[in-house]
């Protein structure tokens, strides 16, 4: 654990001053700053804001994670001849990875809330933004470290690492309709609420919805969801099931890594 | 013939200048009950209440009398029956604290229940834990005002309506407030009524519900947090202008919820944060125009049914769904409104899109017919079948556009 | 004293080392020659614990490797071609292997001054040049005052002055009783600096001894000859 913060602190040191980073921490802050400006209705950029946050974070979390982790190799093995285990040196890396890219996002984003003067009266709908994303971060730079230690071609990990996204936010919820209208005679809405919890995306979307979409939830269907998403089990199972996200792929992945050869 | 004529009317502003007293009521006094006061007043006096609780129910005024309380006496009805049963025209009942109208499955028990009478008054009460609040029945010319109607929250069978009218006409009801009745006003038959400035908040079932009331006109009301909303049926000539709907959220909570109702207008009203706006059943030639449409679950909801109506200058904005229908055509007329999901351009400046806006989007459609699919609301795999379907419309209703989308919103 | 027993790896189906038994004394030293692909690194990763071993043993001043890593605190590993991460500079870099390993950076100051380094100490490394970057590579083995030396290509990309600096510095090193290990293609530097030659082709040790009395055995005076002429005979 010592270790592992060492690493940890360096690693910080190098990706907060990477050129992505601070790319990616103003492109929330340009975000956010042009959406609040532009439009007149709070909730209308809050959605706005949301939908590109469930876009953005884990295709870039995916993204820099993999290309990180790709370029880090030299530095691994650097870093392996040194006297460190290999698990502190990789959830080193893992935590140094997603850290500063969970802390440009939550710069980029609560700057314009600070400017226009919004954070007192915006306090719930901010961390919800702020919580969503930082989660998604974690989970979708995990995935990316287990796809990369699968996968020791680049280009054929980076291929991999689109199709995830692509699974994760655009495919999944095509299986979701699917079933909705193919097992349409029988009662789904448990099982509809099961298939987004296993989807962080979904799950972050979803949340979200509660807060501020609710008039549209509440009704029969909608009220079926918020009893779920609304009550104590549904917030402890949707954060069990962020946390598995982040904690199965990195297990995994820690333990294929231990194994690797350099 | 003449001479009589004359004898009689003088004789009838003697008594009502000579002969018209006031009654005093207190705990203390010689007259210690309102009803031994009506047995001893005559038509035209004026009955004086002074402070205390008066536990008596069944009161029934026969004689048109004013009764006033003085620094809000109760009246207490102790659970049994009514309160005040007017049977008189030209009664005034003002400033009391009037409870406990008894609830009965058999009758409809009122705090006060005015009964083929004309021209009364009821105003500046309060109105606590009765089964009915104001009762009227065939009833004529009356005003119920500034009275504040609470009932106590309970299941929708022991609770009854705030103000309730029913074959009543002309009749105005303004400045009340009510809170958690069963239906918070409530007409039925009713001609050209008149209901404004009123709040009408946390009731059981409806904020407003009305049926067989032509006529009538609703302004400046507020109904929010009311278990259904407002609901509105069989009825024509509606004006409704003004009222905020809000906050009105359930499974089957509306702003309004319009069934059979023809040639009336709707027109700058508020919605706010209910699940769904307006929804329109079988409804022909209204007009709903310059209304605000905000944060609704669905703004509209249109039944194919509905035809012939017209909605122009309206704002939709942050609605999860500006507008959905269960059918493919579409008889109803859509124009110059301010859609905020509406991407298109204004090269000709006019203020104005050049592209029409298609306001039904495919996954309203979907949630339509598979209302579990709303669980897909916002994602990224729903919004590309939208564009695809705006594209190419396949599914939605294609024919339902506006044409000259507001580029920016009504003030 | 690195020993070495009986060990074998294999990437999948490629067998790379093929039972290699070795010892290498401390005091001297050892040059890992070999084609490419003859699996020198791999023998030196083996050791690092870069590569997992398939089966063996191996120690390094008696201690076993496997499930340890508290032992490579007395090596010194200089990699081919070094790499780090681009936005770290030198000194980060140095303070973060210092954070790591239990002895100081007693020679980091000696080393920084006769490769002129201190320029360069506060830049990130995406702006040092591939010399500069060989210097700190350098720079990181040697600072800690390792026993064990692991250089790998050791002097390609630094310039002369360096290349003549860091072999003075082998050879001091070697009195002091260290075991130091370097692979290189070049033979004449490996004649000039090695004691010890471990010549390895296809996964085998085809020849161990010192160059000395290699050469006699060849009748050349240049080690290249020699491992040319060994090379040619292992496949004659």
């Amino acid at each position: 654990m010592n270790l592992m913060m060492k690493v940890l602190r360096y690693e910080i040191h190098n990706s907060i001053r990477s050129k992505w980073v601070i790319l990616y921490t103003f492109f929330f802050f340009l975000l956010g700053y042009t959406l609040f400006s532009l439009s007149s209705d709070v909730n209308k950029a809050y959605i706005s804001l949301m939908n590109i946050v469930l876009i953005v974070i884990p295709l870039v979390s995916l993204i820099f994670g993999a290309i990180y982790l790709y370029s880090s190799r030299e530095f691994i093995e650097m870093m392996l001849s040194q006297p460190i285990d290999r698990k502190s040196l990789f959830t080193g890396i893992y935590f140094g990875t997603s850290i500063p890219l969970a802390a440009g996002y939550l710069i980029g984003i609560v700057t314009p809330f600070l400017i226009f003067g919004k954070v007192k009266e915006q306090t719930e709908g901010l961390m919800f933004l702020v919580l969503i994303g930082i989660a998604l971060t974690f989970v979708f730079t995990a995935i990316s470290f287990l796809i990369t230690v699968l996968q020791d071609d680049k280009a054929k990990g980076l291929g991999l690492i689109i199709l995830i996204w692509l699974i994760f936010s655009v495919i999944y919820d095509g299986i979701m309709l699917f079933v909705v209208y193919y097992f349409e005679e029988y009662p789904l809405e448990k099982v509809m609420i099961a298939l987004s919890v296993i989807n962080p995306i979904d799950l972050g979307r979803i949340l979200f919805l509660m807060k501020f979409n609710i008039s549209a939830l509440m009704g029969y269907t909608g009220a079926v969801f918020q009893s779920f998403f609304g009550s104590t089990l549904g917030v402890l199972l949707s954060a069990i099931g962020l946390l598995l996200w982040i904690a199965v792929p990195l297990f995994f992945s820690t333990k294929i890594f231990r194994k690797k050869d350099f | 013939m003449k001479f009589s004529f004359s004898i009689l009317l003088l004789i009838i502003l003697c008594s009502s200048i000579n002969f018209s007293e006031t009654i005093i009521v207190s705990k203390s006094g010689k007259v210690k009950s309102i009803s031994a006061a009506l047995n001893l007043a005559n038509d035209g006096d004026e009955i004086l209440i002074e402070e205390g609780t008066y536990e008596e129910g069944n009161i029934i005024v026969k004689k048109s009398v004013k009764i006033r309380g003085k620094g809000f006496p109760v009246i207490d009805g102790k659970g049994d029956g009514e309160v005040f049963t007017v049977l008189a025209d030209d009664v005034l009942i003002e400033g009391f604290i009037i409870k406990n109208s008894g609830i009965s499955y058999l009758e409809e028990n009122a705090g006060v229940r005015l009964e083929e009478v004309r021209n009364c008054t009821v105003t500046n009460n309060r109105f606590i834990n009765n089964f009915f609040a104001v009762y009227l029945a065939k009833t004529a010319n009356c005003l119920i005002s500034n009275n504040h109607i609470e009932g106590i929250k309970k299941r929708e069978t022991n609770s009854g309506n705030g103000i309730h009218l029913w074959y009543c006409k002309n009749i105005t009801v303004e400045k009340n407030t009510i809170l958690n009745h069963r239906d918070g006003i409530y007409f039925e038959f009713v001609r050209h009524g008149k209901i404004e400035n009123n709040f009408s908040k946390g009731n059981l079932r409806y904020g407003l519900h009305f049926m067989f009331s032509d006529s009538c006109e609703y302004r400046k009301n507020t109904f929010e947090l009311n278990g259904a909303g407002v609901a509105v049926m069989y009825t024509k000539n509606v004006l409704m202008e003004e009222n905020i709907f809000k906050l009105n959220w359930g499974p089957a909570s509306y702003g309004i919820l319009l069934k059979e109702i023809s040639d009336s207008e709707i027109s700058n009203n508020l919605f706010e944060e209910n699940s769904i706006g307006i929804y329109m059943e079988g409804c022909s030639r209204i007009t709903i125009e310059q209304n605000d449409f905000v944060k609704n679950g669905w703004a509209l909801k249109l039944m194919a049914n509905s035809m012939g109506n017209y909605f122009y200058e309206n704002n939709f904005v942050a609605n999860s769904f500006d507008l959905s229908t269960n059918s493919r055509q579409n008889f109803n007329t859509f124009e110059r409104n301010y859609w905020a999901n509406y991407s298109g351009y204004d090269l000709d400046k006019d203020g104005y899109g050049d592209v029409p806006f298609r306001p039904v989007t495919m996954f309203s459609m979907m949630v339509e017919d598979q209302p579990t699919s709303l669980i897909l609301l916002n994602s990224l795999f729903i919004k590309i079948l939208d564009v695809a379907e705006s594209i190419v419309p396949a599914i939605t209703p294609k024919a339902l556009t506006d044409p000259k989308p507001k580029m920016s919103s009504y003030n | 004293m690195i020993e070495i027993k009986n060990l074998n790896k294999k990437f999948g189906k490629n067998h790379v080392l093929k039972t290699i038994s070795l010892s290498i004394v401390s005091g001297k030293v050892t040059a890992v020659v070999g084609p490419n692909g003859s699996g020198k690194t791999t023998l030196i990763k083996s050791v690092l614990g870069l590569v997992n071993q398939t089966d063996g043993e191996i120690l390094v001043d008696g201690e076993n490797t496997k499930g340890n890593f508290s032992y490579r605190n007395k090596i010194g590993y200089m990699p081919q071609a070094a790499k780090y991460p681009d936005n770290l500079t030198t000194n980060e870099l140095l303070s973060l292997v210092k954070d790591l390993r239990a002895n100081g950076d007693s020679r980091s100051k000696e080393l920084i001054e006769s490769f002129n380094l201190k320029s360069e100490l506060e830049k990130p490394f995406k702006n040092l040049s591939g010399g500069t970057k060989q210097k700190v590579s350098v720079l990181i083995s040697f600072a800690f005052n390792p026993q064990i030396y692991f250089l790998d290509e050791p002097t390609a990309g630094l310039d002369p002055i360096s290349s003549s600096y860091f072999k003075d510095l082998v050879a001091k090193e070697k009195e002091n009783k260290k075991t130091i290990v370097l692979t290189s293609h070049i033979m004449g530097e490996i004649q000039e600096i090695a004691d010890e030659i471990v010549f390895l082709l296809e996964g085998e040790i085809k020849y161990k001894g010192t160059i000395s009395s290699l050469l006699e055995h060849k009748k050349e005076t240049k080690l290249e000859r020699a491992i040319a002429e060994l090379m040619s005979g292992v496949e004659k």
